[in-house]
């Protein structure tokens, strides 16, 4: 019994994880940028809903209406103003950037927070649960895999569905083609990287109900992201979930047998998914 | 004479320290076909790249519609009214042929082309239009590369090698149907290594040699002995 909760539980901690790792593939996916700054946006992303919250005196949840657009316009505005100019045929400028914008911003959350860890209250949510035969299950984690779902959903649609989608599929594919039906690469660029901190803000602030958070902590959630894209398949998005998934239930078993294997547990599945499918269990495009 | 809609003054092209074109002076009149021959390596691919913005020069060496675009980028030079079909058809793998289509007419200009006018002229992308566009035939990518242009509704179309890779029967379908693109008084640049071809489609032929014009002239005055010593710079 103990082990099917630790696979439900970790299923559900699995659709944080496909949060985290959403943004990460999508810009990837557009630009061939690997952003090493992305944890750290997240907990960007939970500092500014934090302050939402303190400040408005909303709950977390309804922060996401002031914190998505933010992070999305943060995201525009970075990727016209900084990282399309990494962009080019070398893939070192975009790391080196990245690394130093990571550093930037948890430099600039330790002035603007201080080291403490903080926690944002969301009141009853945090302890509700639903019990479903002998399992109970936290309305939190719930409601967290129903946004990792909404959320790939989303992107998937916008991606296959609507203009903008075509436009990041066809600059994807070729750049100067693309230019050459109008589309300017710098905006389009700058829209997903938009789509991919909205994202990111709905896992800070889901980050931030469900842990507390100091502004060290990007980098872990940086190889979270990283592992569930790279187990799924660089450039599918539902791939994603599922290695979200994969890696959560990986932790959550892992730490059901010893409680001090939970991280080791997680990182070992990646690796002997990386050391059996090299390319991800279902990739859309090759490294 | 009518106006020009495309002229080129003193046109020098780099790719990094390497000088590709040299001075070129071109001009291309308002509902002209104008052919562009030459061999490999003479500058006729980095000249439509010039043109269309994905090299940037001098802004007044490229003159479009009047406007010095010569130091413009590509995406504004599309959305002013120039298309091209680049060599190779490059068209969009992700896509299908009907979002291939379709992202041509992102431009958003007013004009006669639309989804219906392409499918009109090439049937056979109506029937395949959800595929993948890679599942396609060469002859049936270059279709989809010419209606991807034409949605743009340009002023001015250029074909960069527009018979290259593709069997003689399908180039014959091709130019059969190119009487009914530029017809509409849309200006068209066409680069072609069968000079015959060429020569039969335009009204006038500028031959290029290591990166300068070697000759220009009407199509139906210039000699075999005019183009063979131009094409290959042999007297």
């Amino acid at each position: 019994m103990d082990l099917v909760n630790a696979v439900v539980q970790g299923t559900l901690l699995g659709g944080l994880y496909a949060l985290f790792a959403a943004g990460l593939s999508l810009i990837f996916g557009v630009m061939r940028l690997v952003n090493i700054a992305h944890g750290d946006l997240i907990v960007l992303a939970a500092y500014l809903g934090l302050t939402t919250t303190a400040a408005l005196g909303v709950h977390p949840l309804v922060a996401l209406i002031v914190v998505v657009p933010a992070m999305a316009g943060i995201g525009y505005v970075l990727q016209r103003a900084v990282l399309n100019h990494t962009l080019g045929d070398d893939i070192l400028p975009p790391l080196l950037v990245t690394f130093g914008l990571s550093v930037i911003i948890q430099n600039a959350l330790l002035e603007g927070y201080s080291a403490d860890p903080q926690k944002m209250d969301a009141g009853a949510l945090e302890t509700a649960s639903v019990a479903l035969g002998p399992l109970s299950l936290g309305v939190l984690p719930l409601l967290t895999f129903a946004f990792a779902i909404a959320v790939i959903a989303g992107l998937q649609w916008v991606f296959y569905r609507t203009p903008l989608g075509r436009a990041f599929r066809a600059t994807s594919d070729n750049q100067d083609i693309a230019q050459l039906m109008g589309l300017n690469k710098r905006h389009v660029f700058g829209m997903a990287m938009a789509l991919a901190l909205a994202v990111t803000a709905v896992a800070g602030i889901l980050l931030g109900i469900r842990t507390s958070f100091d502004p060290s902590v990007g980098g872990g959630r940086l190889i979270f992201g990283f592992e569930a894209v790279i187990i799924g398949g660089l450039g599918n998005l539902w791939g994603t979930l599922v290695g979200g998934v994969i890696l959560g239930v990986a932790q959550t078993v892992g730490a059901t047998i010893n409680p001090g294997w939970q991280l080791l547990a997680g990182h070992i599945a990646f690796l002997v998914i990386l050391a059996v499918r090299p390319n991800g269990l279902f990739p859309r495009i090759s490294g | 004479m009518p106006e020009p809609i495309l002229t080129l003054r003193g046109l020098d092209a780099f790719y990094g320290d390497f000088q590709a074109l040299y001075g070129v002076d071109l001009t291309v009149s308002e509902g002209e076909v104008l052919a562009i021959i030459g061999a490999n390596g003479a500058g006729k691919t980095t000249l439509l790249r010039s043109i269309s913005g994905l090299i940037g020069n001098m802004a007044e060496q490229v003159q479009f519609r009047g406007a010095s675009i010569g130091a413009e980028r590509p995406d504004v030079i599309a959305q002013m009214g120039l298309a091209m079909v680049p060599e190779g058809r490059q068209l969009f793998p992700s896509l299908s042929v009907a979002e291939n289509l379709m992202i041509g007419g992102r431009v958003n200009r007013e004009g006669p082309w639309n989804l219906r006018k392409v499918y009109d002229l090439f049937p056979i992308l109506e029937e395949r239009k959800a595929q993948a566009s890679t599942s396609l035939s060469g002859g049936q990518q270059q279709m989809v590369a010419i209606g991807r242009a034409l949605m743009a509704n340009p002023d001015l179309i250029m074909f960069d090698e527009i018979s290259l890779g593709l069997a003689p029967v399908i180039i014959r379908d091709i130019y059969k149907a190119l009487p009914g693109i530029v017809g509409g008084g849309m200006s068209a640049v066409i680069v072609e290594q069968d000079i015959t071809k060429a020569l039969e489609v335009s009204s006038r032929v500028y031959c290029l040699q290591e990166g300068r014009v070697s000759l220009e002239g009407k199509s139906d005055a210039v000699s075999r002995e005019d183009i063979a010593r131009a094409y290959f710079g042999v007297e």
